[in-house]
């Protein structure tokens, strides 16, 4: 029997919860906790990790005897977290950075893939959103998703601006990448203190360890669902290998030259925003034959394939199948995908503001590349134009607001209000494109269930009910709304051009709905 | 010209835009029920948390003042065809020149002792989801009696709540009056796969009573005692007349009479969605259809006849869907439950037992397909029908039979396996 699972509220009916999920989620906190003791007993400072231990010992301890009952978890979690960051803090001496990063990854994939294989992954497959607008975790609202979206955009806050904060985890993470780059990633002065960080590294980390362990999720509760599958598979393939190990290896061959960080073969202009700018391009020309290479690469990525695969795909290709920000949003924000607004309201200003950036990203770029030409700006205002747009588009709403606020307004903030690269596939899906979501004639009970877990926020029963097909630039063919729907309505579908938007059903009395 | 529709479901509604849409008349729609249209196909899922209830509400609140279409949250006590009057239980009277009645159907009971207890309750209602709310809260073990296709969402809805659901259906099979037996033994599997108590060929004798006048347990007429909580009449529903009835002049039986242009035999009175009952059944159709289609069909057709272009109800080629649990299921044409001469199915199943297709046909006339039935696979609308309508030969659609698939990509396909048979 399918059991009232409000386990991840943490509190309520614990009785529900299968051993098994529970051992999960317990491992899984040790893996959490071992990272928030990372983040806060690593380093030099002393005094305040041992504070923060010391008051979340004190806190747990008070909640386990006050209130057991509803916290009951909750408290021993913390007491736990507590006890660890300051038996971390006594032994981080002795203790190997890469013993501790073990341990982080470790516990937090095992418990992870433990909780999500019994909660999803087992007894007969099917949809599985029960509870999902009853639960303090993915309730608009709820107490936990305000909690994590507060996790989330402090977290790329610190990422961004005050790494000096994240020491401990980028301190963790410095041998791997010590060996698996040959970099190191906290840099020093000649008398011994710290003179700067590289946090992408770890940033890296955490991003491919997210989209891998919630994809495997995804996998779990989308099994009876080969197109989720598959496509998932191939998110979680183009971070790995394409997004994290490539880059990785061809850095340490030091083949992308040592000014270039990182070059991602799966990111084209314009959201590899400054792959067009003429420092970017000046670097590459450095580079010989490789830098050849580069070159084609990205143009015929942002110029041949996108148009061309979006015509025989739709924007889909990209968006749910190859993008690394796709991808961290199909996966890790699939618990979020509901939140996303439908009003009217928010597909006027989502029109807005997608189509400024890409204004904007088109203007800034032309006037940097003419300027290398004939030279006319200053080359103050040069400079702040690539800072400007890389800290007020790329740092601050496609980090800190685009996955920050996965909690309040979906997993596709970026990608439907700001990305230019969704911009262009839109433009040419909804105009030379063969992709269509087909309705399947009148079949359409007016449920909801499409529209409610669209995460572009897209209003597919609108469509779906009038019997029309939906052809919506914004659309990324994620095709969780034809998953959902109860009713079979729902398929999406390369065909020909032609009667792409028209009623699907031709006969007199049976073409209701325009 | 004031067009009054008594009713916001599906048939009232579409009635309404399709008015709209073709004519500039005074619309007002008055129910009792919510202040906004609602889809009631969607109630199991706001229980289950899949959905507030503002996600299934098919159009925007502002939908309706932009249509110039008014809404009155308001019983309609009494209509007086004479005056063309309704009145409120307000006492406010409200003056028409057409009326629409499209007052949907009410869950049957059928006079068990104890069915009014505290705790018995069908599912039909925004009231009835509210009920149901309360009720579980001090639910363990349910009772649901009716298998129909409410019974089994209320079963689903209960057991997403932790509670134990026993099933009392009267056949000998799930649905087989509607579904043939290897489709209706395929749902009866899945139901007990989900844990579920079900008890087939079984039936309600009475309900008893607690102290305080609350559900205690129920017997059936085999004598054997199920303790609950809560128990869920789900053994059909009947058209709700209680209104046109209180005029004294509209003629109903079972439901409210119409014609095929779905007027009822007082000029300028309609009637439309599950309140009626056809005086002749519609070509290859039934005198009941109460289903969410069916009100979409009549509420477009007679706007059209009420806007001056007087159209004949013509439902087409008989179609709908349900989901048992997680078992989809669709049906195109004609699919009846004991195939007997000159009807033959082709009938593939699965092995794993969870998805089929038969093929109904016609031997009488060259093996003319006539329907669709589909377990866990989805088909095409538009080509099953248009099959249908051209009278299309088995041998042919077999050949072309994955143009009908509409499964998701990647999906396993099977019309080899199918082919094969045929
Ligand atoms: C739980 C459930 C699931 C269903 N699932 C499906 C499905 O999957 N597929 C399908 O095809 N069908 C389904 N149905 C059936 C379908 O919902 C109905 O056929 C359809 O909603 C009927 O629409 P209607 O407009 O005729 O009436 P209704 O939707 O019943 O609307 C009638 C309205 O009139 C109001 N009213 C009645 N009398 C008065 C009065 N005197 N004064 C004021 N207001 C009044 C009522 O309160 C009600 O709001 C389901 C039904 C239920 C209950
Ligand atoms: S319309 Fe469907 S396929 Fe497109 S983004 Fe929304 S849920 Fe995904
Ligand atoms: S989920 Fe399916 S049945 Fe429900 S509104 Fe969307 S298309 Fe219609």
């Amino acid at each position: 029997m399918q059991q009232y699972d409000v386990s991840m509220s943490l509190g309520a009916k614990q009785g529900q919860m299968k051993s098994w999920e529970r051992i999960g989620l317990v491992m899984l906190s040790f893996g959490v906790l071992g990272m928030l003791a990372a983040f806060l007993g690593a380093g030099d400072n002393q005094l305040m990790p041992f504070l923060a231990g010391l008051v979340m010992l004190a806190t747990g301890g008070i909640l386990y005897t006050r209130n057991r009952g509803k916290f009951l978890i909750f408290s021993l979690l913390l007491f736990t977290g507590g006890l660890l960051s300051l038996s971390f803090l006594w032994f981080k001496l002795h203790i190997n950075a890469s013993v501790w990063l073990i341990w982080i990854s470790g516990f937090t994939a095992l418990g992870a893939l433990i909780y999500t294989y019994q909660r999803f992954g087992k007894g007969i497959s099917g949809i599985e959103n029960n509870h999902i607008f009853h639960t303090e975790i993915s309730r608009p609202g709820g107490t936990i998703t305000w909690f994590l979206s507060i996790t989330f955009t402090g977290f790329y806050v610190l990422l961004y601006w005050f790494p000096g904060y994240l020491h401990g985890l980028i301190y963790v993470t410095e041998p791997f990448f010590q060996w698996f780059i040959g970099k190191d990633t906290i840099y020093y002065t000649q008398d011994g203190s710290i003179s700067g960080y590289n946090q992408w590294y770890l940033y890296g980390f955490i991003y491919t360890l997210a989209v891998l362990i919630m994809g495997i999720r995804f996998i779990f509760k989308y099994r009876h669902n080969r197109y989720q599958i598959v496509r998932t598979v191939s998110v979680m393939f183009f971070q790995l290998f394409i997004a994290f190990l490539l880059p990785g290896v061809l850095e340490k061959l030091n083949a992308t030259g040592s000014q270039v960080e990182t070059f991602y073969f799966s990111y084209f202009w314009p959201l590899d925003y400054d792959a067009l700018f003429p420092s970017n391009l000046a670097h590459i020309a450095t580079l010989g034959m490789f830098g050849k290479f580069l070159i084609y690469w990205m143009l015929i990525g942002a110029f041949v394939a996108v148009p061309v695969l979006t015509y025989f795909f739709g924007k889909r290709w990209y968006c749910s199948w190859v993008c690394g920000c796709g991808g961290l949003a199909e996966t890790a924000g699939d618990p979020f995908r509901h939140l996303s607004s439908k009003s009217l309201k928010s597909w006027q200003i989502e029109r807005i503001t997608i189509y400024s950036v890409l204004v904007l990203i088109f203007l800034i770029t032309v006037l940097l590349l003419s300027n290398w030409r004939w030279d006319f700006l200053n080359s103050d205002i040069a400079l702040s134009l690539k800072k400007g747009y890389g800290f007020g588009i790329s740092s601050i709403f496609a980090g800190v607001i685009g996955t920050g606020f996965y909690p309040i307004l979906g997993n596709r903030v970026w990608c439907r209000f700001g990305c230019p690269q969704a911009a262009i596939l839109g433009i040419l899906q909804k105009y030379f494109s063969r992709f269509r979501i087909t309705t399947n004639g009148a079949q359409c009970i007016s449920c909801g269930n499409c529209s409610t877990y669209c995460e572009m926020g897209i209003d597919v029963k609108y469509y779906a009910q009038r019997g029309q097909n939906i052809v919506r630039a914004s659309c990324v063919g994620c095709g969780v709304c034809s998953a959902v729907c109860p009713r079979g309505v729902l398929k999406l579908e390369n065909s020909s051009v032609k009667n792409r938007t028209t009623l699907s059903l031709d006969h007199a009395s049976l073409d209701l709905f325009d | 010209m004031h067009i009054v529709i008594i009713g916001n479901g599906v048939a009232g509604v579409t009635a309404a835009r399709y008015i709209r849409k073709q004519s500039d008349y005074d619309i007002t729609i008055i129910s009792a029920e919510t202040e906004y249209f609602f889809s009631r196909t969607a109630l199991m899922y706001v229980f289950m948390g899949h959905m507030r209830f503002k996600d299934i509400k098919p159009y925007e609140d502002g939908f309706w003042a932009k249509n110039r279409i008014n809404l009155m949250m308001a019983f309609v006590n009494k209509i007086d065809t004479d005056k063309q009057i309704v009145s409120l239980s307000s006492n406010r009277i409200i003056q028409y020149d057409k009326l629409i009645l499209a007052t949907g159907s009410v869950y049957n009971k059928f006079g068990w002792p104890g069915e009014n207890l505290e705790g018995v309750q069908g599912l039909y209602s925004y009231q009835d989801l509210q009920l149901l709310e309360q009720n579980v809260k001090n639910t363990r073990q349910a009772l649901i009696v009716g298998g129909g296709l409410i019974g089994i969402e209320m079963a689903e809805m209960l057991a997403s709540r932790g509670v134990q659901v026993s099933f009392l259906v009267r056949e000998q099979s799930y649905w087989n009056n509607v579904l043939p037996p290897e489709e209706s033994k395929m749902v009866g599997r899945h139901i007990k796969a989900h844990h579920f108590d079900l008890r087939l060929g079984a039936e309600l004798k009475e309900i008893l009573s607690d102290d305080q006048g609350h559900v205690r347990a129920a017997i059936s007429t085999a004598g054997e005692e199920f303790p609950c909580q809560l128990l869920g009449l789900t053994a059909g529903v009947k058209p709700n007349i209680t209104l046109a009835e209180s005029s004294g002049t509209i003629e109903c039986e079972r439901g409210i009479l119409v014609n095929e242009f779905l007027e009822t035999n007082i000029k300028d009175v309609y009637a439309i969605g599950d309140c009626i009952q056809h005086r002749i059944a519609p070509e290859g159709r039934k005198v009941f259809e109460q289903v969410w289609y069916t009100g979409k069909i009549m509420g477009k057709t007679l706007a059209s006849t009420i806007c001056g272009k007087p159209s004949p109800y013509h439902p087409g080629i008989w179609f709908n869907s349900a989901k048992f649990l997680d078992l989809e299921y669709q049906v195109y044409g004609f699919v009846p439950n004991i195939l007997e001469n000159p009807f033959q199915s082709l009938y593939w199943e699965h092995e794993d037992g969870m998805k089929s297709i038969r093929i109904v046909y016609d031997v009488s006339k060259e093996n003319q397909v006539i329907g669709f039935n589909l377990m866990g696979i989805r088909y095409r609308h538009e080509i099953c029908v248009r099959w249908i309508r051209e009278n299309k030969k088995l041998d042919e659609v077999v050949q072309h039979l994955a143009l009908a698939n509409f499964d998701p990509e990647f999906f396993s396909r099977y019309e080899k396996e199918i082919q094969a048979l045929a």
